[in-house]
């Protein structure tokens, strides 16, 4: 579903440029739930990006359910992050605003979805949040913001969800919570992609890619759990 | 995403900043409220001035002394018109109704112990029908007393105030500039224009007045009646011919007087009334644009403060065009908002200063309209930059911004 090659990314600042990403080649199926680790600066957040398609390779190929990502225009990709990915982000990152419902229900409306309210109250059912469906995200908790945030993630039926540090800014019961949800969306064949510098966290995962100066380092199955 | 979504968004956005969407949107208030309300000042102007001027008769040629120079300013000699030109006139030039000659100035009139400084015209027995003014007692002087310049006179409703209340003055002696005069009728009130009151006035025959008063023996000006508008042009041409001939005038040399009909000045007056009501019209347009700019500043805020949330709309797939509409239809509504209070404040003030100011005012759909679009446009114009600048962001760098 996900074939990586040689995908590298170059920031050029002036004179100097950086090389965030060298050469990583990998491949991920439908239904892995993947971690990737490793230290800040390791290129992670890099990688994150450019599976998400917020950003371009410098060179190398990204093709995600055999589209090459690296041939598409800004519209493009934008329309591949509201059809085929989910976002979920260490601080929620949702609009302050609107009510749970109305943020799952975002990206339905850049979709143009027909009967977005009902699909995005279904997603919210899904995560366990019904009933907190019309509370802004300053009446909830951590874990309920983080919910939501699963739930827009959710609702457009992603092929992939890529997760930042989903559990960063919660304690750890409800952290426990959140990869608990992500392990039963998991059993539903989701695709998952979690970024994380916590072991305990990733090794809850399938497989584990550990990263180091913008390579990947190791890249096994966890056989535990 | 579609449109009403993104109405709803915008609207969300705007009543979440109460304050700062009323003073953003004071700014196109002001301007569309004072664009209203000076063009409804400068248009109830023009229409009186027109409507009162057209009161005087639109077939009507005057023909003055000296040389009109453009915009009104006369050169040259002043004495050239005489009383014999008139008469020759309305002996000799075909399709004419009616000739007054007049000469006029004001003088200090006397009646018992009141006193009146009044405009003393002295006029031929056809001014009156020419300039329009009904008598309301009395009669006007006929042709035996002009030709023994009787010391008779008609007296204008203003001067029958001032100096005789409600009495009756028929028969009564007024003293003009100290010699008597006997008051044989009156006139019908006119209304008065805002520089000149032509009911401030009083009539005497034209002899009269250049022997017995003034001391002339040139004319001022001659008033000609055309029977039809058609011939306007005509009759000017058979005039112009006319006198240049009695004058004496070798052919290349301008004339030693000038005609000119009322159509024509009404005209020139309409324009310049009408470059009068641009310049107010103008002036507001400014503090409209001025508006604008506050738009624009508070939309550059606005798009830096929420850089987070176009990360994350971008994130989940907005488009930039869908950004761009969103912050642009923000400050499309904070102009349109904008313009709709300014306009009911805008007519507002035009009842009010017509009301209270006694000035005439006329709100015309037109200036509503044009201001309307013009806050909407503005609303496009200072909006653009800023939704240009949210739309171009990028995603991963405004999910970083904190």
């Amino acid at each position: 579903m996900i074939a990586v090659e040689n995908l590298s990314k170059t920031y050029d600042s002036g004179t100097l440029s950086v090389s965030a990403l060298r050469e990583v080649s990998f491949q991920i199926e439908k239904g892995e739930f993947v971690a990737i680790m490793g230290p800040s600066g390791s290129g992670k957040s890099t990688l994150m990006n450019l599976l998400g398609c917020l950003d371009l390779p410098t060179t190398g190929s990204y093709r995600l359910e055999d589209v090459d990502i690296g041939g598409l225009k800004p519209n493009q990709l934008a329309e591949v992050r509201n059809q085929r990915i989910g976002f979920v982000f260490q601080s929620f990152n949702l609009l302050p605003r609107a009510t749970a419902l109305e943020n799952t229900e975002l990206p339905l409306l850049y979709g143009r979805v027909a009967n977005s309210t009902d699909i995005a109250m279904q997603a919210l059912e899904r995560v366990g949040l019904k009933h907190r469906a019309q509370h802004k995200p300053t009446e909830l908790s951590g874990g309920e913001k983080q919910r939501v945030a699963i739930a827009r993630a959710l609702v457009n039926k992603p092929a992939i969800i890529l997760a930042d540090e989903p559990t960063g800014n919660l304690d750890s019961v409800t952290g426990e919570e959140i990869m608990s949800l992500f392990h039963e969306l998991n059993d539903e064949a989701v695709t998952l992609i979690l970024v994380t510098h916590e072991t305990e966290i990733a090794e809850q995962a399938k497989r584990i890619i550990q990263m180091k100066d913008g390579r990947i380092v190791n890249d096994q199955a966890v056989i535990s759990c | 995403m579609l449109i009403f979504d993104l109405f709803k968004m915008a609207l969300r956005s705007l009543i979440s900043h109460k304050l700062r969407t009323f003073l953003t949107a004071l700014g196109i208030i002001i301007g569309v409220a004072s664009v209203i309300s000076m063009v409804s000042i400068g248009e109830g102007a023009r229409q009186q001035t027109l409507s009162t001027i057209s009161k005087f008769g639109t077939n009507i040629i005057t023909i003055k002394p000296g040389q009109q120079k453009s915009r009104h300013v006369t050169t040259g000699k002043v004495d050239t018109l005489m009383l014999s030109d008139a008469d020759f006139i309305e002996k000799h030039v075909p399709l004419i109704t009616g000739v007054a000659a007049q000469v006029y100035r004001s003088a200090q009139l006397k009646f018992g112990n009141k006193n009146s400084n009044s405009t003393v015209r002295g006029t031929g027995k056809n001014y009156v029908r020419l300039a329009n003014f009904e008598m309301k007692r009395g009669r006007y002087f006929n042709q035996q007393e002009i030709i023994a310049s009787k010391r008779v006179c008609v007296l204008g409703a203003t001067v029958v105030k001032n100096l005789f209340e409600e009495a009756n003055p028929l028969g009564k002696t007024i003293k003009v500039d100290g010699k008597n005069f006997m008051v044989i009728g009156t006139t019908e009130p006119k209304g008065a224009l805002s520089w000149f009151d032509p009911d401030d006035q009083i009539f005497i025959p034209v002899t009269t007045a250049q022997k017995r008063v003034f001391g002339m023996d040139h004319i001022q000006s001659i008033d000609v009646q055309a029977e039809k508008i058609e011939d306007l042009e005509l009759i000017k041409e058979d005039i112009a011919q006319v006198l240049r001939l009695r004058h004496n005038i070798a052919d290349g040399k301008e004339n030693d007087f000038y005609v000119q009909n009322s159509s024509q000045w009404l005209n020139s007056w309409g324009d310049a009334s009408k470059t009068f009501t641009y310049l107010l019209g103008g002036i507001a347009a400014i503090s409209l644009m001025v508006g604008g700019i506050g738009i624009m500043n508070i939309m550059l805020v606005s798009v830096t403060e929420r850089t987070r949330e176009i990360g994350i709309r971008k994130a989940i797939g907005a488009k930039k065009r869908e950004i761009l509409e969103q912050f642009l239809i923000e400050s499309v509504v904070i102009s349109f908002l904008g313009g709709s209070v300014g306009v009911l404040l805008g007519v507002g003030i035009s009842e009010m200063v017509s009301n209270i100011g006694g000035w005439d005012t006329i709100v015309s759909t037109q200036s509503i309209l044009l201001a309307f679009g013009f806050s909407v446009a503005i609303g496009v114009f200072f909006g653009f930059y800023p939704a240009n600048k949210a739309a171009n962001m990028n995603p991963i760098e405004a999910l970083r911004y904190e």
